[in-house]
């Protein structure tokens, strides 16, 4: 016990629970309104875009097919046979977009968390942000300019080389079959996606990659793993789910990609998979910008069907990702 | 399979600072160590030495000699990762990996290195470590669910599952049982027991009974302040260290009478 000069006091009374109200009751209530405030603020305008939507979409999908036969830019489609080949090079282009994207991103987030020095992981990170401030149109402008005449010697190969020729012959058309220049195909297109979707998904996979427990990846490293070892059993696993979202957030972006799809893509409105082939394939956003200024009636109604459709794409894409990401839950080390 | 290990003026260096300094020590094969001293000693970084888990942490790095068994550690062409699957490492905190099964917790070592098992080796290895952890019996049914589904002493035993699966010559077990409660925390005690008949264990540990209970040398680190680097004040049989100290600082940190 310490010896104080101090005289003895008199036995205070014991602490009462106090009654009223805490301090600080006023603050909780604020910032509690203010974020449920958010909150619902999200909903309706979610809400409001659905019901817009829909709302603007209901004539064109009720309407009869011989509706559309004045509507210059569907050709003479009902809205179905119109639509179904823009969704399919929506998804056909994100799809090019992601494939390539993903595993470079994946490799560049390993990179930049597990391999490279400090220093250069840090100037590397800025620079794959600064990607991702780049506008659409410079990427439209970027991939006209370099990337169109980079690849076509390469496109020319893929489309002309023995194997290919083979198959012509023996089995028929191949994806790589009837290449054309210049370069405005899907393939290309789904090139500029990929370029244009790395820093969102290379920045959210980086920081799942730095996130994961030292703890774990010591584990794996005192049980005599190679750093590449070390990565497969402790950084990966741990990341999953974020990469999983780090892909859905890249694909939302490409999906709705217009500027870049719009100037690179000569646009078709056919279902096939020549990646090569101009005047194939078109996507709902692309293909939206392009004919909305001239638009009118029915037209209009039936562009924003299509913009329904996207919303409604985008959405379903959502859900499975969770679904994906719930399915292993329980082995996810949240718990 | 297990061997001894000499240490020969041993420094470890975190950048510029010495952590660890002049530690001679020989930790004989089929027995516990068990390394004792206040926070911040350097026990753990003396033990990460051993299997070249120091090298994790940039700028860290030892001067000095580890032989195992006539074979220099730090030997150049010695590569880290053939270094620790024999000499294997337990943590303060479990650390299964939460991504696996419980029976793929146990074989994450073999499997590593382009190693391939065969399903039925593979089954009787998971049997065969997990008995020799004390955790058959309570995970036999559940072998597919993940491994944090586990309880903390479960989990660590899991651990040394993991640990002794790959079949290593010595384990080094860092505060294996601070984060588990005394029923845990005596089951690992008696499986160190168990475990010292094949394996060359070396444990640091904040409590006395357990360093005594458990181990056959006890070795003393102290610091002499802060900043300061540790060193290796005392080693000795266990009972010695625990009866007759030969230098008063012992005595005083393990009666309790300490700074
Ligand atoms: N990663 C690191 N980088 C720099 N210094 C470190 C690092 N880890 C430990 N140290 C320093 O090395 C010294 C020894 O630390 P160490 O963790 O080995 O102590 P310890 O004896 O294990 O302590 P405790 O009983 O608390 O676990 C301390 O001064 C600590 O600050
Ligand atoms: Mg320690």
């Amino acid at each position: 016990m310490a010896v104080t000069d101090s005289p003895p006091s008199e036995p205070e009374a014991p602490p009462k629970v106090r009654a009223g109200r805490a301090p600080g009751r006023l603050g909780n209530r604020v910032f509690q309104g203010i974020s449920t405030a958010s909150g619902i603020f999200i909903l309706v305008i979610l809400a409001a875009v659905a019901i817009f939507l829909l709302v603007r979409a209901w004539p064109a999908v009720t309407a009869a097919p011989s509706a559309f036969e004045d509507v210059g830019f569907m050709l003479g489609r009902d809205l179905w046979s119109w639509v179904w080949p823009l969704l399919f090079g929506t998804a056909i282009s994100s799809v090019i977009a992601l494939v390539v994207a993903v595993p470079l991103s994946i490799g560049i987030g390993l990179f930049i968390s597990h391999y490279a020095p400090r220093r250069l992981a840090q100037g590397l990170g800025y620079l794959i942000d600064l990607l991702a401030a780049i506008p659409s149109v410079i990427f439209g402008l970027w991939g006209i300019q370099w990337l169109q005449p980079l690849v076509s010697p390469l496109f020319t190969w893929l489309s002309t080389n023995p194997a290919t020729a083979w198959l012509e012959e023996n089995v028929g058309p191949t994806i790589f079959s009837g290449y054309q220049a210049p370069a405005r195909n899907i393939l290309t297109a789904g090139l500029v996606l990929a370029i244009m979707v790395l820093p969102i998904i290379t920045a959210t996979v980086r920081e799942v990659f730095l996130q994961t427990p030292r703890l774990h990846e010591e584990a794996s490293l005192a049980l005599g793993a190679t750093r590449w070892e070390m990565i497969r059993q402790a950084v990966l696993p741990f990341g999953r789910s974020g990469v999983i979202s780090a892909t859905m957030l890249g694909l939302g972006r490409a999906l709705g990609e217009t500027m870049a799809v719009l100037m690179v893509l000569s646009p078709g409105y056919l279902i096939n998979f020549f990646l090569l082939q101009p005047g194939q394939h078109q996507s709902i956003a692309a293909n939206i910008a392009s004919h909305f200024p001239e638009a009118s009636g029915i037209g209009v109604d039936a562009l924003i069907a299509s913009g329904l459709i996207l919303f409604v794409m985008t959405f379903g894409v959502n859900l499975v990702a969770r679904w994906i990401i719930a399915r292993r839950a329980e082995f996810s080390g949240a718990n | 399979m297990s061997k001894r290990i000499d240490v020969n003026d041993l420094n470890v260096y975190y950048g510029d600072f010495l952590a660890v300094e002049g530690v001679n020590m020989v930790i004989e094969a089929r027995s516990v160590t068990a390394l004792i001293g206040p926070s911040g000693c350097g026990k753990s970084t003396f033990l990460r030495t051993l299997n070249r888990m120091h090298e994790v942490i940039p700028k860290a790095y030892v001067t000095g000699k580890a032989v195992m068994d006539g074979q220099d550690l730090y030997g150049p062409g010695v590569d880290p990762v053939e270094v620790r699957r024999q000499v294997g490492m337990v943590f303060q905190r479990p650390n299964p990996f939460p991504t696996m099964s419980i029976a793929d917790n146990v074989l994450a070592g073999v499997r590593l290195n382009n190693r391939r098992i065969s399903r039925s080796d593979a089954t009787d290895l998971v049997e065969r470590s997990l008995t020799g952890a004390n955790l058959w019996n309570e995970v036999k049914d559940r072998l597919d669910r993940p491994g944090s589904s586990l309880s903390g002493g479960q989990q660590q035993r899991l651990c040394i599952a993991r640990a002794i699966a790959v079949e290593p010559q010595v384990l080094l077990m860092d505060e294996p049982c601070s984060a588990l409660d005394p029923i845990s925390t005596l089951a690992i005690e008696d499986l160190i027991a168990e475990l010292k008949n094949n394996y060359t264990i070396v444990i640091v540990t904040h409590n006395m009974q357990q360093a005594a209970r458990v181990s056959d040398r006890t070795g003393f680190f102290n610091i002499a302040g802060t900043g300061k680097p540790g060193h290796l004040i005392e080693m000795d049989d266990t009972t010695t260290m625990f009866s007759t100290p030969s230098v008063k600082a012992t005595e005083d940190y393990i009666s309790g009478r300490f700074g």
